[in-house]
């Protein structure tokens, strides 16, 4: 059991991320309001691109930026240790765009929802969806 | 030029999108002739790679010369270069014989969804053709929004049935999205052909095997196998039928397509089915899924609804003929992603002509439609034998395979769904055939009765349907040489 | 043996798949039914062009497609295909001379279809006798099953409805749920489905798993009308007559047991079967089948379902005679295919004349009806006789064939069957003629007035019974295609 503990905070990253992911998804299923469901997709997506983020960290590293001094080329080989990997944080940018571009169409459906059925609580929407059923 | 064709597959696409959105606002007669003139020079650039990497082996494109692990590679081989003509002829023919319902539809709207249309198309073409993980992931991304976004233009139901496709399709992609993180930390490299190279090190890793069923949890979810489902039945029925033509034959299997790539090409075989309890599984949630698929699709009383739970019991084919393991079985699960994809385009195509004419498409208001679309209906008619089963039709033989490799696999679980699927099958669509052709001669002897008037759709509706139907007999006919020259060469060696 | 590649049996059986869209597109009624009897006399005289080469012990064989790696769409044309596609293409000419009288005087609706689809069901059936391979037999097997389902439903009323579903439940149910699986797990053992003399399975599986498979294939060859499987016969009888005529007396049950021959001798071997003693078992459902179906015949007053229930007793005698696995067994098996259908449809043709001319179904109103049509119920006497086997007939020679056959197998149970059900068959259509022509004059009162058939109608039956007749006299070449077949089968030399 106390070894358990050392394990569990090393690897805090992983913890973080699924807890997100958990309220992300939670807010998702559990949540009436649509815009509501929006923000818990955004939080499950946010959690990711944390995760991905967190994976690029090495200890003692310093942000990938090339210091040229100004005499041309960098002096002597890069030492790749120094610099925390870069290519994460690239795939999260697209990650990121990916996730507004979602928020946007997710939200575009939402305002025509709202305009086709007056409300954005779920059950009202289905309730709306059964009378007209019934008819 | 030709060497720079797997770029120019999705890159003409993708700026003909920007033109036809452009156009929409200058000359909105121009729109339709541009979609329809890039994705025929789609078409055509995938057939000629499809007759050269039969020729002289896969094709491997680095985009803009920059070598991987960092670049991204394009790579055409012998598994996605038939899909690749698959996806596009299906597009092509149903953007074709949907012209006259966009642009009743759609009139003010014309370039936005012509240019929707084609990024969608863009976006599935680039999944089937690229060689790197997170490029699939961003192209399923592209191809996933304009679906939400060409499904939402629908009336009624579309919108919530869209954001509920929405909400499930972005759980699944971000799923696999998570799936290749775990990849890249274990193998430093998002390539697919590098990271199957350093598979055979990595055979016990545990992250690894998370990655998969990580990776293969998004991807079920996105191509709708039970019971994530959920969102399949309302996403495809309530969308505009042009819509529905484009994205039930495609969405589902590209995704099948994925699964297969991630298990064949990322992971590797030996890696992928070493787990029998996973395997096993997965097979088990198939057969629930052919079940499941075709008892609700008897539930149903509109056609479009029961179509989308036999797409349902489909994937669940597929997806247990893959992971049953055996080459039998992969190659009918392969064979099917390009078989289904041609049935699934035809009843589409099919439901979608029906509702032009008769503006509904619930069971009591098909009757005597043999008589009123008799070109719809024989289009239809091959359709169903196809997903029914029988010779000479392209769905026979691909049951052919999976239910061999059923047997060799000693699934009988799955070969008895499989036979029940079939009759099931049976069952549906000659409910129809005996709405469609005995009534409205429901009562009476009929000995002096004549057939309702004929008042079929219009030639651009019916001729491309009818293209369809008769390419379910050509590649039922053709299977042999697909499987030895195609499918049998796709699969790594090394597999039963 | 010598083996010939000619398109020959392709083209037999596309003439009338390509007479479908030339039928629909005609103008005139009787440029339609010209078109149909163009297409069955060039059939006809195609099948006929390649009897002299089978006749002397060669075979004729073509491959359309390799579908699957190793297996093609394919024929081959030899003794027992020929045997039956001589039966249904001469006898798709005289129903097409049938169908013109009968649809015509009843002013039937939807005969475009009906001719095309007739043409269709031909194509298919010609597919199935000479298919060369268990796969090519399957695709056309279905092929027919899809091809007379409109065939089945022509009158698009309830009946035809229900009718239609049950044929289609029975025929495609067990074809999809039972041959399909069977012939799936016989190739991932074997590997192959080219029919062969003594059968491909080579113990490939154990007894019992051969048991399973063999009655799977017994089974579900519904069309073949082994109980209890046979409920769709009847109830396909509220189809036109001349369907019921030619399909269901010719080439659909015809498919179905020649389909169960198929298997029986070519896929599993006739040597293997006996080793195991699995064709006693065959042998025992079929005799059940007998002798239920006479009984239940003889209880029938409908006149067409006494002449279906008939039928599936006929049909087991068919798949008696095989199972038998005795030369002469076989031999009358397979010459009964022959001899059966030109005294069924003779029946058929009777029983159809006279709805047609009297609107009367029911046996028990037929009284007297010999006087108004004598013709007709001559025809009928005639194919009676041939069907309970009796001399001149032509179905005395099957019968007698059959009884040799027990013998020859030391099965005495089986000709205890052959001559109880012989009896009841008697019992069953003997009171029918006899009540036709003897009777008093206040019996013989009709509510309607009653004609002798139209020409169209009475030709064919005609045509059909003195054929019976003849047969008795001159089997040929029916007689020494059957035998031919059976020698092959066990290897003696070429008669």
């Amino acid at each position: 059991m106390t070894d358990l503990l050392p394990l569990i905070a090393a690897k805090y990253n992983y913890w973080i991320y699924t807890i997100l992911m958990m309220i992300g998804l939670y807010a998702m299923i559990a949540k009436n309001n649509l815009v509501k469901k929006i923000i818990g997709m955004n939080i499950f997506q946010t959690a990711i691109i944390l995760f991905y983020v967190s994976i690029a960290y090495k200890k003692g590293a310093t942000l990938p930026i090339i210091m040229g001094d100004g005499h041309g080329g960098g002096h002597g080989a890069i030492q790749a240790a120094d610099y925390i990997n870069p290519l994460p944080h690239c795939l999260m940018l697209t990650a990121i765009v990916v996730s507004v571009a979602t928020l946007g169409v997710a939200l575009a459906l939402a305002i025509k929802i709202y305009r086709q059925y007056g409300t954005l609580e779920e059950d009202d929407i289905n309730h709306q969806i059964r009378m007209q059923a019934g008819q | 030029m030709t060497q720079h064709f797997p770029a120019l597959l999705i890159i003409v696409p993708l700026l003909s999108a920007l033109a036809v959105s452009a156009m929409g606002w200058i000359d909105r007669r121009w729109c339709f002739p541009l979609a329809v003139a890039s994705l025929g020079g789609a078409l055509a650039v995938s057939v000629s790679l499809l007759v050269q990497v039969m020729a002289a082996g896969p094709i491997v494109y680095q985009m803009a010369g920059w070598s991987p692990p960092i670049g991204i590679t394009y790579v055409i081989d012998y598994l996605n270069a038939p899909v690749l003509v698959v996806v596009l002829a299906a597009a092509f023919l149903n953007l074709i014989g949907a012209k006259v319902r966009i642009e009743a539809e759609f009139e003010e709207k014309l370039g936005a969804y012509l240019a929707l249309y084609i990024l969608f198309l863009s976006g599935m073409v680039g999944i089937v053709a690229t060689g790197d993980a997170f490029n699939l992931y961003v192209l399923l991304e592209i191809a996933s929004l304009t679906g939400y976004a060409l499904i939402g233009l629908g009336k009624e139901r579309a919108p919530l049935s869209s954001l509920n496709y929405l909400f499930m399709g972005t759980i699944g992609a971000s799923f696999y999205l998570l799936g290749i993180g775990y990849i890249y930390i274990a193998t430093g490299t998002l390539n697919m052909a590098d990271i199957s190279n350093m598979m055979p090190q990595l055979m016990g890793s545990g992250t690894l095997f998370l990655a998969l069923i990580i990776c293969m949890t998004g991807l079920f979810v996105k191509m709708a196998l039970f019971p994530m489902h959920g969102w399949l039945p309302n996403a495809y029925s309530n969308a505009p039928s042009a819509s529905a033509g484009l994205i039930a034959p495609l969405t589902t299997k590209v995704m099948v397509y994925a699964m297969v790539r991630v298990g064949l090409t990322i992971f590797t075989p030996e890696f992928t089915f070493s787990r029998a309890i996973l395997s096993e599984t997965i097979v088990w949630l198939a057969v629930g899924a052919i079940v499941a698929g075709s008892l609700l699709a008897l539930m149903q009383r509109r056609l479009s609804r029961m179509l989308t739970y036999v797409i349902v019991a489909e994937v669940g084919y597929m997806v247990g003929g893959f992971w049953l393991g055996n080459k039998t079985g992969i190659t009918g699960a392969t064979l099917h992603i390009i078989n289904d994809a041609a049935m699934t385009l035809t009843l589409f195509m099919a439901v979608s002509t029906i509702t032009w004419k008769l503006g509904s498409d619930k069971f009591e208001d098909l009757k005597g439609l043999f008589g009123k679309m008799p070109f719809t209906m024989i289009g239809f008619v091959l359709a169903a034998l196809a997903v029914i089963g029988i010779p000479p039709t392209c769905g026979f033989f691909s049951k052919w395979y999976l239910i061999t490799g059923g047997i060799e696999a000693g699934q009988w679980g799955f070969v008895v769904a499989l036979l029940f699927s079939s009759l099931v099958n049976a069952v549906l669509f000659f409910r129809i055939f005996e709405i469609a052709f005995f009534e409205p001669f429901a009562e009476g002897h009929g000995h002096h009765g004549h057939g309702p008037a004929m008042s079929e759709a219009p030639a651009s509706m019916v001729a491309p349907l009818i293209i369809a139907a008769l390419s379910l007999i050509v590649l039922g006919l053709y299977t042999g040489d697909i499987v030895t020259k195609l499918i049998q060469l796709a699969i790594p060696a090394g597999i039963a | 043996m010598e083996l010939l590649y000619s398109a020959k049996p392709l083209a037999a059986i596309l003439v009338s798949f390509f007479v479908v869209p030339i039928i629909f597109s005609a103008r005139s009624e009787n440029v339609r039914e010209a078109w149909t009897f163009v297409a069955a006399l060039l059939k006809f005289a195609i099948v006929l062009s390649m009897l002299p080469f089978i006749l002397k012990g060669g075979q004729i064989a073509y491959t359309v497609a390799e579908v699957l790696p190793g297996l093609a769409i394919s024929f081959k044309v030899d003794a027992f295909g020929m045997l039956f596609a001589l039966v249904s293409s001469s006898l798709w000419i005289v129903t097409s001379m049938y169908s013109i009288g009968y649809m015509r005087t009843l002013k039937e609706h939807g005969q475009t279809r009906y001719y095309a689809c007739f043409a269709l069901s031909l194509s298919a059936t010609l597919g199935v006798a000479f298919a060369g391979n268990l796969l090519t037999l399957y695709l056309f097997y279905e092929m027919l099953s899809f091809a007379t389902y409109p065939l089945v439903s022509h009158h698009q009323d309830r009946e035809a409805r229900s009718s239609g579903r049950k044929y289609l439940t029975y025929i495609l149910g067990a074809s999809i749920a039972l041959v399909l699986p069977a012939m799936l797990i016989i190739y991932s053992q074997t590997g192959t489905f080219e029919f062969a003399p003594q059968g491909f399975m080579n113990g490939a599986f154990s007894q019992s798993t051969m048991t399973v498979l063999l009655l799977m294939f017994v089974f579900g060859f519904a069309k073949a009308g082994v109980m209890p499987f046979h409920s769709w016969l009847p109830a396909a009888m509220v189809a036109p007559t001349p369907v019921s005529a030619l399909l269901h007396a010719v080439a659909v049950v015809k498919v179905g047991v020649f389909c169960v021959a198929r298997v029986i001798t070519g896929v599993f071997g006739t040597k293997m079967l006996a080793s195991m003693g699995l064709g006693t078992i065959v042998c025992y459902i079929a005799s059940f089948t007998i002798i239920v179906s006479s009984i239940i015949a003889l209880s029938q007053d409908g006149l067409k379902r006494r002449l279906a229930f008939s039928t599936i007793g006929q049909l087991s005698y068919i798949i008696l005679g095989i199972a038998l696995l005795s030369p002469s067994g076989m031999t009358g098996g397979m010459l009964h295919i022959a001899m059966h259908a030109f005294g069924k449809i003779t029946l058929f043709f009777c029983a159809g004349a006279i709805y047609a001319a009297s609107g009367i179904k029911n046996i028990s109103q037929m009284v007297g009806i010999g006087r108004r049509m004598p013709f007709t119920m001559t025809a009928f006497l005639l194919g009676s006789l041939s069907v309970i086997g009796l001399p001149p007939l032509g179905g005395f020679i099957s019968k007698w064939n059959l009884v040799i056959g027990t013998l020859e197998s030391g099965q005495i149970f089986f000709l205890f069957v052959l001559l109880a059900s012989s009896l009841l068959n008697a019992a069953y259509f003997l009171p029918i003629c006899y009540k036709a022509f003897f009777c008093t004059d206040e019996e013989a009162m009709f509510e309607r007035k009653v004609n002798e058939v139209p020409t169209w109608c009475l030709v064919p039956l005609c045509i059909t019974a003195t054929c019976s007749v003849i047969f008795f006299f001159y089997p040929q070449p029916f007689l020494q295609l059957a035998k031919m077949t059976v020698a092959t089968i066990i290897g003696a030399p070429m008669p």
